[in-house]
């Protein structure tokens, strides 16, 4: 199959329709082995004892909150030089879904900060700009649906997507650039991860969840955008 | 060019330019963004003394004493510590509840102000660094240092 066939959206939605039940069942199957190892099947930490077990789904949904934004961010450069409608639609598809895993991170944090660092939130650069990308995803959602004509809108949220994208370097890397209370990176850094392999099983499960969730919503809302933009023609044409 | 390509083109070079301005920005703003300083460089003084700051170090082995004090019929208990990042360090002075991460040999951030060369800390917070282990392996570990040690 031809990769380039997909941004057809009739073809999209045929190639959607059959891996659908394989990302969706694989998202429900993932999230119930990741929370059996997060819960039974993990240590707790030396430290912080069991609260450790609010990583497992923080650091995910860390994770999935910038992942989201680089394909929205790709999907908007896409949608503005070439002008595909598929690219919108997907950008509008992720926005919600982006905001969402940013709000899990934002508030697991919280819980995790208040018995560990003695504060629910402080102004570090880390969670400061974790705040911001989530405004600039309910920012998205506001300027895309804010138009009578939806490509007006699906334009102006491009632009302030692409604008964003400053966010992400300074999220992943605020960290290391300045002293922040939220620690460095353990995983995604060039030394081996700091983290014990028997806590690293449970955080990997539910990592390979969250982004099958992501792309079961993701799926049913491009396919019923496609739908309603259809119908949207189709009205405009009597 | 086709009007695709003048697309490209425009929007490529308009976004290098805003994120090369903001790289500019940000090279500029990078002192301000700082949640708290090193003891070293509150030595260099890098910040006037007088005002509110945040100060981060590993608290020194063997520095806390802990003592409890009466306050408005109230008792009290007042920590001393030292806050140190193996170059200089910083005398705390703290009363209140401290957090349950604090030991020694432990991260920590205090905020406050300086009086007298000695730190009176309004709030501690506990740091907590990137390395996650069960208890086994970190008891583990210290035996194997303290071994190495001998």
């Amino acid at each position: 199959m031809n990769f380039f066939n997909l941004s057809s959206p009739n073809k999209f939605q045929k190639f959607s329709k059959r891996i659908y039940p394989w990302v969706s069942y694989g998202s429900v199957m993932f999230l119930f082995i990741g929370l059996f190892f997060s819960f039974f099947k993990s240590p707790p930490d030396y430290l912080q004892g069991e609260s450790v077990r609010i990583m497992y789904i923080h650091v995910p949904a860390a994770w999935l909150s910038l992942q989201i934004y680089v394909v929205m961010a790709i999907c908007s450069f896409v949608s503005l030089v070439y002008k595909h409608s598929l690219a919108d639609i997907i950008s509008r598809s992720c926005a919600p879904i982006g905001a969402t895993y940013t709000f899990i991170t934002l508030i697991t944090g919280s819980i995790w900060g208040k018995p560990t660092w003695g504060t629910w939130w402080v102004w570090d650069a880390r969670l400061t700009s974790e705040l911001i990308l989530f405004f600039i995803y309910i920012g998205h959602m506001i300027v895309s649906n804010s138009y009578e004509d939806y490509r007006k809108g699906d334009k102006n949220a491009a632009i302030l997507t692409l604008v964003g994208i400053v966010n992400l370097p300074i999220i992943k890397w605020s960290v290391d650039w300045w002293n922040t209370l939220h620690q460095p990176a353990s995983i995604m850094k060039l030394d081996s991860p700091s983290i014990d392999s028997e806590m690293l099983t449970p955080l990997f499960f539910m990592a390979i969840s969250f982004f099958l969730i992501f792309l079961s919503i993701m799926l049913t809302r491009i396919s019923t955008e496609i739908i309603v933009r259809k119908i949207e023609i189709i009205k405009s044409n009597f | 060019m086709k009007a695709k390509n003048k697309r490209l083109v425009l929007i490529t070079s308009l976004l290098a330019t805003f994120f090369l301005g903001c790289i500019l920005l940000f090279l500029n703003l990078r002192e301000n963004l700082i949640y708290f300083y090193s003891p070293t460089e509150i030595n260099e003084s890098k910040t006037s003394k007088t005002e509110k700051i945040r100060v981060g170090g590993m608290v020194s082995k063997g520095s806390v004493k802990r003592e409890l004090i009466m306050r408005d019929n109230e008792k009290l208990e007042k920590i001393n510590f030292e806050i140190t990042d193996f170059e200089n360090s910083v005398q705390v002075n703290y009363i209140g509840i401290l957090p349950d991460l604090f030991k020694e040999e432990q991260g920590v951030v205090v905020e406050g102000i300086f009086k007298n060369q000695i730190f009176l800390a309004s709030k501690v917070l506990a740091k907590h660094d990137e390395n996650y282990m069960p208890p086994e392996i970190k008891k583990m570990q210290l035996l194997k240092d303290n071994n190495d040690g001998s």
